[in-house]
């Protein structure tokens, strides 16, 4: 082959029109459908609504009838919101390394901030929307326990209080997704999850019991206990400042992090 | 048109890919050659961006891959077909691609079609695949976009003998077509059935390229005798280059010049030939065979 005709032919087929960029609202479609399109995806999500048909009967079936108002539903609800939608997002970060899916899915996007971007995007909006889906469910069961048991139906949650949960559960949420980006490995992140949602708060609370100098320092330190404000329904300012502080450092930061190694690391 | 400048990779003082640079062009089927861990697959995971070069650099039609807008559609990449999730279809797998890339959910159905899937085999879900399936739903997938440049790491593993000869008259004629193949392979007879270009690689090191063409016309001749010490004696004293091979001998020369040194010798052949390729597989056994666990290649 002749340098001339290597060069025809590169002008030649460099002359097709560059497509356009990916929009971010289709890198978003196509991972709201990775997240329900096997079958582990599928029932993981079947089961924020299963879960919470569940705790709703639970309570209907076990509360006393005295006790039966909107927030036992709420609080019932909340359990299993918790454990489960920090999983959810974990997993749709992990499942790229642990599935290898990776491979093509940052041949097809290489700016994988975008994809990670996208990932946090379709968790936020699953957390919400579960969290309203379970609220909308508990609703349902205070209405329908409190006419089995014929007592007054009592709507105990106000909007702001509800509101408060959401964004707990959200930021729940927000540290599985982290601890999926930090670690990059389905199982390490829900185990980390659990250390950190359901080990560590009894320690530091034994710790605070025992220490006064830690008692002192704990909301301004603690992310689980700052968080805590937000189950109680009341927020001064001040335990916005710490759910703020403690959120840049034990959310944010090790997220940079995580995302920093995401970029420069080799997909295998 | 691939274009690899310099290419190098290190990882702690191990260098996986050293100083590599080629061209694969347009129209052609440039065949990526060497034994397994000589730095193929690593040096097509750099140029797709999955692992960032030491020094050097890739480009694709003229730009990096990360400064694709949309890669699906002007670089078809095949790198590992198991590396997909094993709870998805195979439909399903194309059809993200396809939402990815923007295009008409039709061409998932054409290229299942292309690539012989039928409609019950794509609706199973991978982990259930053998790996010939998985090798055409990657091809189905790198086809997808109509792109101008396939990269394929090692596409005809686990492909049976029809499913070799169905992806190499595919290759030929997607090049035949304009389009630029990079495929890389640890055998060089399935390598030299399809390509155009060769780029042999041995511990991370460019040993040999060129056109197919060129490298096995440098071979020169085979020949056999019984008598091998008396042959050698005579091609030494005219003067000929040679290297003895595990049963023949290999003569930097055209086969009539060797048989006249044979006759004027008075040594009877066994066999006379030109010697295609054949030195192409002796210096890739010796590549080999520095890396064989086995030690012995000859």
């Amino acid at each position: 082959m002749t340098a001339i005709a290597v060069e025809h032919e590169t002008t030649a087929r460099t002359a097709r029109p560059a497509p356009a960029r990916i929009p971010t609202t289709r890198l978003i479609a196509v991972e709201l459908r990775k997240s329900f399109d096997t079958r582990s995806g599928f029932w993981l999500m079947a089961s924020i609504g299963i879960l919470a048909v569940v705790a709703t009967g639970a309570t209907i079936l076990f509360a006393p009838d005295s006790e039966l108002d909107y927030e036992a539903f709420a609080s019932a609800i909340g359990f299993p919101m918790a454990v489960i939608l920090p999983i959810i997002a974990a997993l749709s970060v992990t499942s790229e390394w642990s599935q290898r899916t990776g491979l093509t899915t940052f041949t097809l996007v290489p700016h994988r901030s975008r994809v990670i971007g996208a990932k946090l995007a379709v968790s936020i909006g699953i957390g919400v929307v579960s969290m309203l889906v379970a609220a909308a469910i508990g609703a349902l069961g205070n209405v329908l326990g409190t006419a089995i048991t014929g007592t007054d139906t009592v709507w105990n949650v106000s909007a702001a209080e509800l509101f408060y949960i959401v964004v707990a559960n959200v930021l729940g949420m927000l540290v599985g997704f982290m601890l999926g980006v930090l670690l990059r490995n389905s199982a390490a992140a829900i185990v980390g999850y659990f250390v950190y949602g359901f080990a560590l708060p009894p320690l530091t609370f034994l710790l605070a019991e025992n220490q006064q100098w830690f008692k002192d320092l704990q909301p301004w330190v603690d992310f689980n206990f700052a968080q805590g404000n937000l189950f109680n329904g009341v927020m001064t300012g001040d335990n916005w400042a710490q759910l703020a502080v403690t959120s840049l450092v034990w959310l944010v930061l090790p997220l940079a992090v995580g995302l920093r190694l995401v970029l420069r690391s080799e997909v295998k | 048109m691939i274009k690899v400048e310099s290419l190098s990779k290190k990882y702690g003082g191990f260098a996986a890919v050293d100083d590599v640079s080629f061209t694969a062009r347009p129209g052609r089927v440039t065949g990526f050659l060497g034994p397994n861990g000589a730095g193929k697959t690593t040096t097509m995971r750099i140029m797709v961006g999955l692992t960032p070069a030491s020094s050097g650099s890739a480009t694709v039609s003229g730009r990096r891959f990360a400064d694709l807008p949309n890669p699906g559609l002007e670089v078809g990449v095949l790198l590992d077909a198991s590396a997909q999730h094993a709870g998805r279809t195979g439909r399903e797998i194309l059809t993200v691609a396809q939402r990815t890339m923007g295009l008409p959910a039709g061409r998932v159905d054409e290229m299942l079609d292309l690539v012989s899937l039928t409609p019950t085999e794509s609706g199973r879900r991978v982990r259930n695949y053998s790996l010939g399936m998985r090798q055409r739903l990657g091809i189905a997938a790198a086809l997808l976009g109509e792109p101008e440049v396939l990269i394929l790491d090692e596409p005809a593993n686990g492909l049976d003998p029809a499913g070799i000869r169905w992806m190499r008259d595919l290759l030929r004629g997607y090049a035949d077509r304009g389009g630029t193949v990079l495929l890389s392979s640890h055998l060089l007879h399935e390598i030299e059935v399809i390509a155009d270009d060769l780029v042999v690689i041995g511990n991370g090191r460019i040993v040999a390229q060129g056109t197919k063409s060129e490298l096995l016309a440098a071979a020169g001749t085979l020949v056999r005798t019984r008598d091998v010490p008396a042959l050698t004696r005579g091609l030494v004293a005219a003067g000929l280059e040679y290297s003895e091979m595990t049963d023949a001998i290999r003569v930097d020369a055209d086969p009539d010049v060797v048989g006249q040194v044979a006759l004027a010798t008075g040594v009877a052949l066994t066999e006379l030939r030109s010697a295609e390729g054949a030195g192409l597989e002796e210096m890739f056994l010796e590549l080999t065979a520095d890396t064989q666990r086995e030690g012995a290649a000859a």
